[in-house]
């Protein structure tokens, strides 16, 4: 998976984050490790409750209780995050790390001007800035995320959903982050505003050279925006790959559940019925975390958790299908089975 | 011509607005819409578009849940306004609802058995307890869902997509001719949407015609009929799913079909669009086509006066643009 052309943003080493419930933790993120490069766009996907969003929440570090950050490092330029005190991680978030958050369009204050809210943003990280600085550099993200200088002195309620989610993107670019989290960030828009904040956000992280997390379940807007996509289930990193490989040839057994489960826009294919048995969240099964849904469940995968592995390259799959050979390269233990 | 289960004539629905400064706005939430759903064979018809477009709108008329500003709802020939308590509670049986959310639908305090139970006892379905329990046993094995521990668990207990399926499983009790569905997938996680769909494909097989309202093409591609897709209250364009979706003909169809992302990382957005800023739509020429504003083809005479439907080729799918005034026949 490494890229030697490519320098490592944000480095997430074994993150584990449990929420705490009278009967016992649930185990909403259960040690997952990842890598972000830069300029690199990355989606988080998985069902509701397969711990996308407790993970990104995590690196922001905004877990409160009964949730709680376990063990594990979140390393951004070299610092870790885990490690840092309260004043230290204010000054990194927005101007480091910038969060477009789930809903963005509910998230304004409705009390105040859009402008004063990102003036605010701005005048708590960088104190310095004259007035009208400030209002030149609101004025310029508007521009960016091709909002009219007109809503400068609008309130939220004066303007539309797609308007108001422009209006988080600006605040979140509006600090030159290194990493920016985007939580669902279209999920609320009709179809074609959809398309033209997805393509906004494209120009804008191409143009300012931003990494970025993309969490969201619509399979198709993932193969539009990013690079590489990450497979959550059940709180494990189950695969992680560049995007032509999820959708080509998914390693993971549920990440080719999750492929064959969009339907298709022009032609009527057969419906793929899953069934939705899951374990307790609390309590997870020894072995794979998949064991219950796969199709392909081995007695080995009852008994030993599948660790991630490179099978090829910009393709890491955490399943017992996949075997090592003494080359080093792998096969696909079902490609044996029939064709010994 | 063969018999008709529901005729929507002309409906039109003003929603009034009442504004800050006093006085008020009216609101056209659908205008002059017409549909017609034969009473066999069973049929899913989408009725697609973005928000605001009017779906929900249309839905709840049907329902009865709002009434007419003008036009006609006709259910087996007999307009619905004037049908007397009896007939209305008759109708209340025969034209049954599935809502978009899968969790608060539900009284959190009861049991699943209480939703079957209510309707059991609201339409008298059952003459004894054995009789009603062979009844819940029936609907719940239609929608997939075995076994009785189903109906003693708590709302919570389920997943979204179990809900879903015991909504359409209460809406089946009644034997309805009719179910409507208002996204009735739209809060069900993608895997297990492929059940609900499934389902209501199985209860159309059984004989009931369903009314899907949705904002996502490929679901009415994978299970819809005939298709209406709506843009600010009136029809855009209608015609088989198949051939809606893979040919539109009107400039806003084409646009919201290509603007839904390709699950293929290959077949990406062709171009950038842009909206157009807010005044504009809303100080668009009232008497013209209301996609006027965000129109490529636009041409003067569309400021003029509202485009009619057009026949396209086969007689069912029409397009409500000026494109097709040369080739086309309008609808009177």
């Amino acid at each position: 998976m490494k890229r030697k052309d490519q320098s490592v943003v944000l480095d997430v080493n074994d993150l584990h984050i449990f929420y705490e419930t009278p009967k016992g933790d649930v185990r909403a993120v259960d040690g997952i490790s990842f890598q972000l490069y830069e300029g690199e766009t990355l989606g988080l996907v998985g069902e509701s409750g397969c711990g996308k969003t407790t993970a990104a929440m995590g690196i922001l570090q905004l877990i409160s209780p009964p949730g709680r950050i376990v063990e594990g490092t979140i390393d951004l330029d070299g610092t870790d995050l885990l490690q840092l005190s309260e004043e230290h991680l204010r000054q990194m978030r927005w101007t480091r790390l910038a969060l477009i958050p789930q809903g963005a369009m509910n998230s304004l204050n409705p009390t105040m001007k859009i402008s004063d809210q990102i003036a605010d943003v701005i005048r708590q990280h960088s104190d310095k800035r004259s007035n009208s600085e400030i209002k030149e550099r609101i004025l310029e993200l508007f521009h960016w995320v091709g909002l009219p200088a007109r809503i400068y002195e609008m309130y939220p309620h004066e303007i539309s959903g797609g308007m108001k989610q422009r209006v988080c993107i600006a605040m979140a670019i509006a600090l030159n982050p290194a990493v920016i989290i985007a939580d669902e960030p279209t999920s609320a828009l009709d179809v074609v505003v959809q398309r033209v904040i997805a393509q906004t956000m494209l120009k804008v992280k191409e143009a300012l050279g931003v990494s970025m997390i993309m969490i969201g379940h619509d399979m198709g807007l993932m193969a539009q925006m990013v690079d590489r996509i990450a497979v959550m289930y059940a709180g494990n990193m189950v695969e992680i790959s560049s995007v032509e490989h999820i959708f080509k040839n998914p390693g993971h057994p549920y990440s080719e559940l999750l492929i064959d489960s969009v339907p298709s826009l022009k032609e009527r294919k057969p419906l793929k019925i899953t069934k939705g048995i899951t374990h307790d969240p609390r309590n997870p099964p020894p072995g794979c975390i998949f064991q219950l849904r796969c199709p392909h469940v081995m007695e080995r995968c009852r008994a030993e958790k599948p660790i991630r592995q490179e099978i090829r390259p910009r393709q890491e799959v955490a399943c017992h299908l996949y075997e090592e050979q003494a080359d080093g390269s792998f096969i696909d233990v079902r490609d044996v089975a029939t064709n010994p | 011509m063969s018999e008709m289960l529901l005729q929507i004539r002309n409906a039109t629905k003003v929603y009034q607005q009442r504004s800050f400064g006093g006085g008020t706005n009216d609101v056209v939430a659908l205008d002059k819409f017409n549909m017609t759903i034969p009473k066999a064979p069973a049929t899913i018809t989408t009725i697609a578009g973005e928000s605001g477009s009017g779906k929900t709108t249309l839905a709840n008329l049907v329902l009865g849940f709002a009434d007419l500003s003008s036009g006609q709802i006709l259910f087996e020939g007999k307009d619905i306004a004037n049908a007397s308590p009896a007939e209305r509670q008759n109708y209340r049986r025969e034209v049954q609802a599935v809502f978009q959310d899968p969790f608060s639908v539900y009284n959190p305090f009861y049991r699943i058995q209480h939703v079957f139970d209510m309707v059991i006892k609201n339409f008298g379905l059952a003459d004894n307890k054995t009789m009603s329990r062979d009844m819940m046993e029936d609907a719940l094995n239609k929608v997939g869902l075995y076994g009785e521990d189903v109906l003693r668990k708590y709302p919570h207990q389920l997943s979204g997509g179990q809900r879903q399926r015991i909504m359409m499983a209460r809406a089946y009790m009644t034997r309805p001719k009719l179910i409507v569905a208002d996204e009735p997938v739209s809060m069900v996680d993608a895997s297990l949407r492929a059940s609900i769909l499934d389902v209501m494909m199985r209860l159309r097989d059984d004989g009931i015609s369903f009314i899907y309202v949705t904002h996502d093409l490929s679901t009415a591609t994978q299970i819809g009929d005939q298709i209406f897709i709506l843009y600010q209250g009136a029809i855009a364009e209608t015609g088989d799913s198949l051939k809606v979706i893979n040919e539109p003909q009107h400039p806003y169809v084409q646009l919201l079909v290509n603007s839904v992302p390709m699950p293929d990382p290959d077949v990406k957005w062709q171009g950038t669009i842009e909206l157009p800023a807010e005044e504009e739509m809303r100080t668009s020429s009232k008497a013209g086509c209301r996609f006027y504003p965000r129109c490529p083809d636009r041409m003067d005479k569309c400021l003029e006066s509202q485009p009619p439907l057009y026949k396209i080729d086969d007689i069912d799918h029409q397009a409500a643009c000026f494109l097709h005034d040369e080739k086309a026949v309008a609808i009177p």
